[in-house]
């Protein structure tokens, strides 16, 4: 075996025109722990991706564990050993999933035993002081425990390559040195296992034996970290970067003009401001008051409320007890005026994906109703400012992290607000950015008297600000001048008072360290080659247990089919009845008056208000007050008797053509029975009568009852549509999110992947399938003739059809709005319209005809009205069947052929 | 002014998001072009191009002449058939239509025995049975009279002629042209706003937004005009080039009008899109609880099945439904070239619905972020 983990020569990787990786050599020990720096931007995550094998190598040679990563036999032997964890708090975790239940999945993906994953388990979970939380949803962790969790997801599997992704960004001082104590516990039990790490924090990097820098995509320099750290002299490894970066001129370090003459004005003020959604208590009678000019510094673990209080702040959330006031005024979420003064920056991205860097600058600038050309001015020196220059027509959503957050903060100090509220502005940017960043920031507050509230989890930051408070589960703990907290305390720097203001907080000494993790256990096991059962229904499990606790989609999925069941099965039919009528008698005679009398008494017609003259007539239609007219010409009775064949008119609405059609059919029906009393009444002897009988049989529904035949048929429309909405946001939906990036780095196959994610939904629209039939039978009294298990074998191979036109649309789109929207556009023409449900298909012409017959609902209404109506069964309905099975499986397979297992 | 600005920069937002959509953008060029123009001439409802087979026993002059009289467009050319294949073709849905000329027909006939002809009729084929079957009677009726020499229509003592207005050769591929461009435009204006707008909370964008000197109205009518303002293009293209070009139907009504009521009702049905976002907590859920919504509005606004034979209840609350009003005034608008004078109640009502569903989407779009 190969002493390398890790051997890369001329690696290129691009987007489009942009090269992100240029020319990359080198190599990694097995058993090597190396950090991977460089500013945003660099190519960090692309490197991490394609030596993880999520991203699909474009040139250059690779080796990971002793074999070429492009080869994709070697790549599938990797899952086991290689772990990810991609960049972003808890982006590949699932937030409905508890903490147990996110690592029971990833355990079984990589298929653990049970007493395996038990024992790893338990382990993990209390090394990372997890165990009472195991029950808690994902969604609900603070972004410490996310990673924490993240972790652990990564390890069960005891994996020889461990890939972190930025894993501490956005992590609490505590939190991020128990993170890396669990680190360093797991690689006690391991000594095989390399590490490779992508961080923000030099303090971090300096821990590692070896160092990779990274930029511009090119590798500036590599080697054991204390070398390089020592070609300066102060032996930092910030500084040897920038010295590797091209020497430029050392930059100048960051100086701190005190705060002026102390104004008294006070400019963000909370008085007991609470908090509570439910029970539980977000923010816990904060209060503190920050003066004009001022830097105000919120530090706290990771959920501990400070989110929430920079939310209420702004007005985003009502406060439950408390006031909050803002530049004077109490926060009032209609008070635009103040909203103006008040620039704020959230956490997450929140900026517009599609839009360009320069596009988004100059939006907020118009919408905080800058001039045009202040606005291109101001967003023009932002630019060069924030360092954006070479990414200003980049689109903003393709922007690595870092690059997003300098964009997040230009715009939030586009409009020269009187006070920021900046939420972790500096989280994931690198150093350098940073270091600008608080340049700015102090010429805000210096020079120009604006008040800063900000949050951050970097130290150095903490210390520069006028005032910090440090918060923990709502509560704000102290507030003091920096080095007044470093006395209370008494701390050699600030991080340890703040690490020791939370322990006392927590009431614990630092966790006592767990036995070195995992270190009996196996390692990884090897994996079970081509396709898994169990990975298939780990994936269907997971699917079924999101589904089951979103109670609300699963109402709207069983109770909207019941509903539409409901409305159609009285809404639609196809007699033409009560056609609304009325009559311009220029005649006003007896037999005028009789030849009308035949409209009135039909069930066909009903009679309006008489039209006065032909004028009225045109407009009455027009309107669609009436749809049809008759007109009887004047003399009409006179010409009768005179044997003159008066002529009467009926003027149709031909808007809707198949209406005036059954009209024309009914009046002339009415009409033939207005000659035949005519006939009787001039002479009582009949006339000749019929030469021939003609039988009209109305077969499978003798009365012609609408529902009987539209019942069945209705159900194939509701089972195209609530099936494929299903499944349609799938996959689509998990790349939107983050998540998909669990099925590039583990061993799920793509047809696993896609049957785990259709089983759940199967067994829902086949209940819902059962419904219908029942509401078929008990409401509408449809008779069922034929086979059930022909019924039964039908619908579920329509349900398979349709889930998997869903999926398959789901891996066509890149968003959710055009999943949703294609779902809908491409199953509606052809369940309505070309099903059979309202025109035969045998009537179809050309293209109509084909997507007839292409698509399942024109099959599985043959076999609902066959199995209800005409007492059949599948001797004569396996056509049908076939169709859909074959449909099912041209759609797998397109849907498997377009699902990619690496990303580009 | 400022307002103003504001919604017209964000409604240009809004309208580089779509652009780049490049999936989304295909299905709107499938839903104003191949899916207007297939339906209209290749399905149409009514007696059109329905299957018949004729079961010929008799193998006479008649009964060639019998199936020789069914015609396309109505009719497609009638197929012989097997008297013992006459049950598993009606059942298998070939025909809708299969006439029994029995044994010895002719000479029956001419003898005075009055044979029976028998039609037999899948009436599960609920578009076509009746009709269809009224229709056929009536050919082979007329058939048989002339075949025995006998004109019945001429002693008739009152003539009955029938005139369809506005379309008077009852063409059915115009109206469902038509139906399609309305069904798509409810389709997009529930669907897109919806989804757009449940993405940008899902995304956090709308915190952001929130915090910006705007005001919800600003963003709903952004976001309302910019999605308006593509689909009454994609309408107008469609109606142009699909229906007035490649369709060759001859459009009476006034284009402008009918593409102004196309904006008054993709404000009201935009707000209710909306108004269902503010209801669901994800894009699965809304995706599920726009779908028992937007069908019904398609399948019962009275353009595939008539609203006059609905139950009363549901022709109640389909008045509610914009799309009911908006098919009636566009067949009245482009059909019947019919003008404000004559439609302001309908329009009255399409606005107060359109009212009525932005007034409940504005309440709850704040409260519901918070929740």
């Amino acid at each position: 075996m190969s002493a390398w983990a890790i051997r890369a020569e001329g690696l290129q990787h691009g987007y489009g025109k942009q090269l992100a990786l240029d020319g990359i050599d080198f190599k990694l020990t097995v058993g090597a722990r190396c950090a991977l720096i460089g500013p945003d931007g660099a190519g960090k995550s692309s490197l991490l991706g394609l030596i993880a094998g999520v991203k699909k190598l474009q040139r250059g040679n690779l080796e990971v564990l002793g074999g070429p990563i492009e080869q994709r036999r070697h790549r599938t032997s990797l899952y086991p050993r290689i772990a990810f964890m991609p960049q972003g708090l808890g982006h590949n975790l699932y937030p409905d999933l508890s903490i147990a239940e996110n690592i029971h999945f990833f355990a079984t993906l990589f298929g653990l035993s049970r007493a395996e994953r038990q024992a790893r388990m338990a382990n993990l979970l209390a090394a990372t002081d997890l165990t009472r939380f195991a029950e808690r949803p994902a969604g609900k962790l603070s972004g410490g425990m996310k990673q924490k969790l993240g972790l652990c997801c990564a390890l069960i599997h005891e994996p020889d390559l461990l890939i972190l992704d930025e894993p501490t960004t956005g992590v609490d001082p505590l939190s991020r040195r128990r993170f890396w104590e669990l680190v360093e516990q797991v690689r006690g039990g391991r000594p095989q296992l390399t590490l490779l790490v992508a961080t923000a924090y030099m303090e971090e990097a300096e821990q590692f034996e070896h160092c990779l820098m990274l930029d511009r995509g090119r590798l500036i320099a590599a080697g054991r970290t204390a070398e390089l750290a020592r070609v300066t002299a102060s032996g930092h490894l910030d500084e040897a970067f920038t010295h590797f970066q091209g020497g430029a001129a050392p930059r100048q370090a960051l100086l701190i003009p005190p705060l002026p003459a102390q104004s008294a004005e006070i400019a963000i003020e909370a008085r007991d401001l609470s908090l509570r959604f439910g029970d539980f208590t977000a923010v816990d009678k904060v209060s503190f008051a920050i003066r004009r000019g001022e830097i105000f510094g919120f530090l706290g673990s990771n959920g501990c409320g400070k989110t929430t209080t920079m939310k209420v702040l702004t007005g985003l959330l009502p406060a439950s007890a408390g006031s909050a006031r803002l530049l004077g005024q109490p926060v009032d979420a209609g008070d635009l005026a103040t909203r103006k003064r008040v620039g704020f920056m959230s956490q997450s991205f929140s900026l517009y994906g599609e839009l360009s860097v320069r596009q988004n600058l100059e939006l907020h600038a118009r919408l905080f109703d800058l001039p045009a050309s202040e606005g291109r001015t101001r967003s023009q020196a932002l630019i060069e400012r924030f360092g954006l220059t070479e990414h200003a027509g980049d689109a903003a959503g393709a922007l690595p992290l870092g690059l997003r957050q300098r964009l997040s903060l230009a715009v939030a100090v586009i409009h020269g607000p009187e006070v920021l509220i900046l939420d972790e502005p500096t989280s994931g940017v690198d150093p350098a950015a940073r270091d600008d960043f608080w340049r700015l920031l102090l010429e805000l507050s210096r020079e120009q008297g604006v008040t800063i509230f900000l949050s951050t989890h970097f130290m150095n930051e903490a210390e520069r600000c006028d005032r910090i408070s440090l918060m923990h589960a709502g509560r704000v703990l102290a507030c003091d001048t920096p080095a007044a907290l470093q006395q209370q305390f008494a701390a050699q720097d600030l991080e340890q008072a703040f690490v020791r203001c939370l322990e006392q907080a927590q009431g614990d000494s630092p966790a006592a360290p767990p036995a070195a993790v995992a270190a009996a256990t196996a390692g990884a096991v090897p994996l079970q080659p081509g396709f898994s059962l169990r990975r298939l229904r780990a994936l269907a499990v997971r699917e079924s247990m999101e589904l089951l606790r979103d109670r609300v989609r699963l109402a709207f999925a069983l109770f909207g089919a019941l509903f539409m069941m409901v409305i159609f099965g009285y809404g639609i039919s196809l007699d033409v009845e009560h056609i609304a009528f009325a009559a311009l008698d220029q005649d006003q005679s007896p037999h005028s008056r009789a030849y009308l009398e035949a409209f009135r008494s039909s069930r066909y017609f009903d009679e309006r208000a008489p039209i006065s003259d032909a004028g009225e007539l045109h407009r009455r239609l027009q309107r669609s007050e009436l749809k049809l007219a008759l007109q009887i010409p004047p003399g009409f009775g006179r010409d009768l008797l005179a044997g003159r064949q008066p002529q009467v008119a009926a003027w149709l609405d031909g808007g809707m053509p198949f209406r005036a059609e059954t009209s024309r059919n009914y009046i002339e029906a009415v009409h033939l029975a207005n000659l035949e009393r005519l006939a009787r009444e001039s002479s009582p002897t009949l006339a000749a009568p019929a030469v021939a009988r003609l039988e009209t049989r109305f077969r499978y529904n003798q009365d012609v009852v609408s529902v009987h035949a539209i019942g069945p048929g209705v159900m194939a429309l509701i089972l195209a549509f609530i099936p494929a909405m299903l499944t349609a946001l799938g996959v689509v939906r998990e790349k939107e999110l983050g998540s998909i990036s669990n099925f590039y780095a583990t061993p799920l196959t793509r047809l696993e992947f896609l049957l785990g994610k259709q089983l759940p939904y199967l067994v829902i629209s086949l209940l819902n399938l059962a419904m219908l039939v029942a509401l078929n039978r008990l409401l509408f009294g449809v008779p069922f003739k034929g086979s059930g298990l022909t019924l039964a074998l039908g619908g579920l191979l329509y349900l398979l059809a349709t889930t998997s036109l869903g999926l398959l649309i789901s891996a066509f789109t890149r968003t959710q709005i055009a999943a949703i929207l294609g779902t809908v556009i491409i199953t509606t023409l052809p369940t309505i319209q070309y099903s059979g449900l309202i025109v035969p298909r045998s009537s179809l012409e050309g293209g109509s005809a084909l997507m007839g017959h292409v698509f399942p609902a024109g099959h599985f209404l043959d076999i609902a009205v066959g199995t209800f109506t005409k007492a059949l069964d599948l001797r004569s309905l396996w056509p049908q069947c076939l169709a859909l099975l074959g449909f099912f499986l041209v759609a797998s397979a397109l849907s498997v052929w377009l699902l990619k297992k690496q990303e580009v | 002014m400022n307002k103003l600005a504001h919604i017209f920069r964000l409604g240009l937002k809004e309208l580089t998001s779509l652009r780049h959509d490049s999936v989304l953008l295909l299905f709107l060029l499938y839903a104003f072009s191949v899916a207007v123009y297939m339906p209209a001439t290749g399905s149409v409802i009514g007696v059109h191009h329905a299957s018949v087979a004729i079961v010929d026993e008799d193998r006479s002059l008649l009964s060639r002449r019998l199936a020789e009289a069914l015609q396309p467009p109505e009719f497609q050319i009638p197929e012989a058939l097997p008297y013992d294949q006459l049950d598993a073709a009606l059942d298998s849905g070939r025909f809708t239509f299969v006439i029994d000329v029995p044994a010895n027909f002719q000479a029956d006939l001419l003898a005075g025995r009055q044979p029976a002809l028998q039609v037999n009729v899948d009436a599960t084929a609920m578009s076509q049975a009746f009709m269809g079957a009224r229709y056929l009677g009536q050919i082979l009726q007329r058939e048989l009279l002339d075949y025995s020499h006998q004109d019945a229509a001429a002693q008739a003592p009152v003539g009955l002629t029938s005139r369809a207005l506005f379309n008077a050769n009852l063409q059915g591929g115009w109206f469902l042209a038509l139906l399609q461009i309305v069904n798509h435009i409810t389709i997009l204006a529930v669907l897109l706003t919806g989804t757009a707008l449940l993405r940008e909370r899902e995304h956090g964008t709308l915190d952001h937004l929130l915090v910006l000197p705007l005001t919800a109205l600003e963003i709903m009518l952004a976001k309302i005009w910019s999605n308006a303002l593509v689909v009454v293009i994609c309408t107008w293209l469609s109606l142009e080039l699909v229906v007035k070009g490649a369709l060759g139907v001859p459009l009476a009504g006034s284009l402008t009008l009918f593409l102004a009521v196309t904006a008054l009702y993709l404000f009201a049905s935009t707000a209710l899109g909306i108004f269902l976002a503010t209801l669901a907590r994800s894009i699965p859920q809304f995706g599920l609880l726009a779908i028992p919504v937007i069908i019904p509005m398609l399948m019962l606004s009275g353009g595939s099945t008539p609203l006059e034979s609905m139950p009363l209840w549901l022709q109640w609350l389909m008045q509610f439904s914009p799309s009911t009003h908006y098919l009636s005034l566009s067949t009245s608008i482009l059909f019947r070239d019919a003008g404000p004078g004559v439609l302001w109640p309908e329009l009255a009502a399409l606005t107060a619905i359109g009212l009525a569903f932005f007034g409940l989407a504005l309440r709850r779009f704040r409260s519901s972020l918070t929740a």
